[in-house]
């Protein structure tokens, strides 16, 4: 009996420790995302980026003269710890902001507790359309999937000149589903074909199956809107079994990994992107030397984000000239041309960025830039 | 014509991974009537041991011993922890409950794939090239050397297993034991023993299992050994759970079936495919394909 | 009349619960909405581990699918409150907005334990025939293959997930819905139906023999459990605002047996505090993130292996407070022949 107080008493000191708010001459920021479970190294990329933004500012001044502090909870890649990671960080740390997450479906799982409660998020990588329109407090720094399957049609029909293209998704995955509906329709609608549709699920490790069926329906090309992890094992099975045609995807191919698994496979695909990591431009070089000394790894697309997504809420709660909700909000809706690493960026009236994406070509490792797709209307 | 043989190939090498890992599955469960969750995670831990005993041996030309000494080293390895499970884990429960045995073994494999999210990392690695790479193109059908030698290496594993359980003293032990715990133990066989050499050899199979999906296909993550260890499990039962041969013809029926309807039906189906068959077959004939009826006793 | 006294008496506590914790009844009092909340899963928590005690537990058998009915019932209660949730509302006009939303989370919830109880009759007739590990497998299976048809349906979200639902369950009814499912599996297993189930328990071939109809006693506790999973799921996805089938994996189904496991099989109480221990846990070793899962499952083994019977074994509540005959825990486990 006198264990099982000490037991219950063990665990309510657990909890207490739980109850932290930022000191007065401190900005409390919160992060959630995915730090273990099935899309760690999202979450992980993305943290390191923020965490490195941050430590920047925070030398060269802060902001509004005060330090930010990041309060990060880890969600386990599951959406029902979003919602208690977000309320936590909400309600024990006394955030006025919020950051996260890369998954659309997290993102959409916490996004009604931060409009509810009338604290700013910004999204670094969903890109489902559905997020932004939850509430005016929900903000993203990236495009959204109709913008990126348009230039993954774009590359097809334009620099490749293909007419019957092949798609290969990932099932479980609301950002190829996403992406893949939406390349169809925009293929489609530049007088395309779609030859083949197969699918598979995030994790999944053979695509020969797949790739068989999609090779007798021959098609000039193959779009496969996954993520690196996956793709890059498309490629070699493919070449394997002796397709030749290119492959196409978008910016979840990034990742200096993905060489490493694909290799040669790759050579000739192409995809959408929000920045390449050779672009000569200063910020980018300096952002890509200074997480390289910090982090020894190259940084991938969800890490430049993080570090926009970090860098641009700073700067609202500058120009807000507050840390409050409703101003901060503001500010973030009323971003014109903010120089960050992956883009010009500007926040619409959907409170999603419009920026250009750039198309890479893979050869021999080497990520080159092709060129840039700018949004139509700009 | 052609892309069926083809299908027909990639589900035999797919189903001969499966059958590497059902092997330890049966086994298991024939002398211990233990689901070990925890297989499929070994199967996993095979794979990073080879992936990092390759990067050791690095530094020349892959080579056909090099993938060899990988092997070897990695099934070596993951006996070792297949023993160590049993003795720390499951032997204090060996008389419980079945739910607690379940249980414990649920543990012991959530404990193993979180542990290893930690120390490797969750992100995925990828495996060197261990063997010389070829291509072969019989009629229009296309194999890789890789998948010449999954097929390869399981079938000869395979018999190698078949001819220890039959022929020798031990593998006679090991059948005792499965028919009937305290008999063979009042016959003077010393269970403990024989149950530690059965988690070996599975463990050793699974970890061959690894290995081999490291060569074939090179991304390796930690928690690569949930679905591959389920669907394993499900070919253990369709073959006729406790019969090895069984476990074999199990895991090419699922890995081929897999590739089947994948390819003509429907890829989203993917995973429920394998649970599908498993729920015919309980219903239909629940002592799997090989097995026999097993009478319950009063 | 002793029973709807009680049943009032905890109605009223709930609401005056629920008041305090949302600073509605002492003025500048409330407790943290992350408290709330935690508190709130818990509840949900309690509803899903007491059913699927009454099946693990008390009726001896094997069931790892039961998140695959908690996903029914989510799914099916958020269509339709977000689908038809207006017309629903518009039938009961005349009655202020609260009672409106009562109302509606009643309808849909009623509607996702129905299909879910529907699925589990589905899956328990075939199933149930078969004995240990098997069945165990077999729930697994169906559970997945009921994830997988969900996730295919894209009228409900597919990988998307399903939101937009509106905040129907709060504490109260969280509450309000585990203190029923106690009563109603308290009432099943002291009733001579549950010593039936106990009875298939502890000897299957026995209660055949003494010509117990095993087949129907198995499958209709099987088919209330499910629909208590069905109400769990509605509520949970009534109180996130946002489901998707990434919450009902076969995870979640070894959580809940973790759950009635630490707590104890065969115990309606140790199933509630094992609820309320393994939240609690989660929660408070979230400072460890990543050591979080790793130590779990290590005082899981341990728990295993030093006390299999879970933390309350075959005891209740009320076995503390006075001295009662009744059903004899198993005598331990004889060297088997």
């Amino acid at each position: 009996m006198k264990s099982r107080v000490l037991l219950a008493a063990l665990l309510a000191a657990l909890l207490v420790p739980a109850c932290r708010r930022g000191g007065g001459d401190e900005i409390p920021v919160g992060e959630y995302g995915s730090l273990t479970g099935t899309t760690a190294t999202f979450g992980q990329s993305t943290n390191n980026a923020i965490q490195m933004a941050y430590e920047e500012i925070n030398a060269a001044g802060g902001v509004l003269g005060k330090k930010v502090r990041v309060f990060v909870e880890d969600d386990q890649s599951k959406p029902e710890e979003a919602a208690t990671a977000v309320t936590k960080l909400i309600n024990q740390n006394h955030v006025v902001a919020m950051l996260g997450e890369v998954s659309s479906s997290r993102s959409l799982a916490a996004a009604p507790i931060c409009q509810a409660n009338h604290v700013p998020m910004i999204s670094p990588s969903s890109t489902n359309p559905r997020v932004t329109q939850v509430g005016d407090y929900i903000f993203r720094v990236c495009f959204i999937d109709p913008f990126q399957a348009e230039v993954g049609a774009r590359i097809a029909w334009e620099i490749l000149h293909l007419k019957k293209v092949a798609i290969l998704s990932d099932v479980r995955n609301d950002y190829s589903v996403g992406l893949q509906t939406f390349f169809r329709q925009t293929f489609k609608g530049f007088g395309g074909e779609i030859v083949a549709e197969q699918s598979y699920s995030e994790g999944d490790s053979d695509f020969r199956a797949q790739l068989t069926q999609i090779k007798s329906a021959n098609p000039e090309g193959i779009y496969v809107p996954g993520y690196y992890t996956e793709v890059g094992t498309i490629a070699r099975q493919a070449r394997e079994l002796g397709i030749t045609v290119p492959l196409i995807g978008g910016d979840g191919w990034d990742s200096p990994r993905l060489w490493e698994i694909g290799g040669e496979a790759l050579n000739g695909c192409y995809f959408s992107n929000h920045y390449s990591v050779d672009d000569p431009s200063p910020a980018v070089q300096k952002f890509v030397t200074a997480y390289k000394a910090k982090y020894n790894q190259v940084p991938d697309a969800l890490a430049a984000l993080g570090y926009d997504a970090a860098r641009i809420l700073a700067d609202a709660m500058t120009r807000a000239g507050s840390t409050k909700g409703e101003k901060v909000r503001d500010a973030l809706a009323a971003t014109k041309d903010f120089p960050g690493v992956t883009g010009t960026i500007t926040i619409n009236k959907e409170r999603n960025a419009v920026k250009p994406a750039v198309v890479l070509r893979i050869e021999n490792g080497k990520f080159v830039y092709v060129t840039t797709v700018k949004p139509t209307g700009t | 014509m052609t892309t069926f043989f083809q299908q027909l190939v990639n589900g035999l090498s797919l189903g001969s991974i499966y059958a590497l890992i059902a092997l330890g599955y049966t086994m298991v469960y024939g002398v211990l009537r233990l689901i070990n969750f925890a297989h499929g995670d070994v199967y996993m831990l095979g794979a990073y041991t080879g992936y990092y005993l390759s990067r050791k041996l690095k530094g020349d030309d892959p080579s056909l011993g090099g993938a060899l000494v990988v092997m070897l080293g990695a099934m070596l390895v993951c006996a070792i922890v297949g023993v160590i499970i049993e003795r720390f884990a499951y032997r204090p429960v060996r008389r419980a409950a079945r739910l607690t045995l379940l249980i414990t073994a649920i543990g012991v494999s959530l404990f193993i794939e979180n542990s290893a999210q930690l120390v490797f990392g969750p992100d995925p690695k990828f495996f060197p090239s261990l063997a010389p790479r070829a291509d072969f193109l019989v009629g229009g059908v296309r194999l890789t050397s890789e998948q010449l030698t999954v097929i390869a290496v399981s079938f000869i594993l395979m018999v190698l297993l078949r001819f220890f359980i039959m022929k020798t003293r031990t593998g006679k032990a090991m059948r005792a034991v499965s028919f009937n715990l305290d008999a063979a133990k009042l016959m003077g066989i010393s269970t403990d023993r024989i149950i530690a050499i059965t988690f070996a050899l599975g463990s050793a199979l699974a970890a061959a299992a690894g290995v081999l999906i490291g060569m074939q296909i090179p991304k390796i993550d930690p928690l690569m050994g949930i679905i591959y260890g389920l669907k394993a499990f499900v070919a253990a039962v369709l073959g006729g759970i406790g019969n090895v041969p069984g476990a074999v013809l199990g895991g090419l029926l699922i890995g081929t079936s897999e590739v089947m309807v994948v390819g003509y039906l429907s890829s989203t189906y993917r995973d429920a495919i394998a649970f599908g068959i498993l729920i015919l077959v309980l219903l239909l004939r629940p002592q799997g394909i090989l097995g026999r009826a097993q009478k319950e006793k009063v | 009349m002793k029973a709807l006294v009680r049943a009032i008496a905890i109605v009223v506590v709930l609401i005056l619960l629920n008041a305090l914790f949302t600073g509605g009844l002492i003025p500048g009092f409330s407790i943290s909405p992350y408290f709330l909340q935690i508190m709130s899963l818990a509840g949900i928590n309690i509803i899903l581990a007491v059913s699927l005690n009454l099946i693990n537990g008390f009726t001896g058998q094997f069931s790892i699918g039961h998140a695959g009915f908690m996903a029914i019932g989510a799914y099916v209660s958020a269509f339709l409150s977000i689908t038809f949730g207006d017309r629903i509302q518009a039938l009961i006009s005349f009655a202020p907005e609260s009672v409106q939303k009562s109302g509606l989370l009643l309808v849909v919830l009623a509607a996702g334990a129905i299909c879910a109880a529907i699925a589990g009759f589905l899956v328990g007739v075939p199933s149930l025939r078969l004995r240990g590990d098997y069945l165990a497998i077999v729930t697994l299976g169906f559970g997945e293959i009921i994830r997988v048809f969900i996730l295919n349906i894209d009228a409900v979200g597919g990988a998307r997930g399903l939101g937009g639902m509106p905040r129907l369950a709060n504490f109260f009814w969280i509450y309000l819905f585990a203190a029923a499912t106690i009563a109603v599996v308290t009432r099943i297993v002291n009733s001579s139906f549950g010593r039936t189930l106990i009875a298939i328990r502890e000897d299957e071939i026995a209660a055949e023999a003494m010509g117990v109809n095993t087949t129907r006693h198995k499958v209709i506790s099987f088919v209330v459990s499910s629909a208590m999973a069905g109400i769990a799921g509605g509520l949970f996805a009534h109180y996130l605002m946002y489901v998707h089938t990434n919450s009902f994996t076969f995870i979640r189904s070894f959580e809940i047996i973790i759950m009635i496991v630490i707590g104890g099989l065969g115990s309606i109480t140790g199933s509630v505090l094992g609820a309320v221990l393994y939240i609690t846990l989660t929660e408070g070793l979230r400072g460890f993130a990543q050591y979080r899962m790793v130590l779990f499952s290590l005082l899981l083994v341990v728990l295993m292996i030093v006390r299999p019977g879970g933390i309350l074994g075959h005891r209740e509540l009320r076995d503390f407070f006075w001295r009662r005959h009744r059903v004899a825990a198993p005598p331990p486990p004889a060297v088997s022949g």
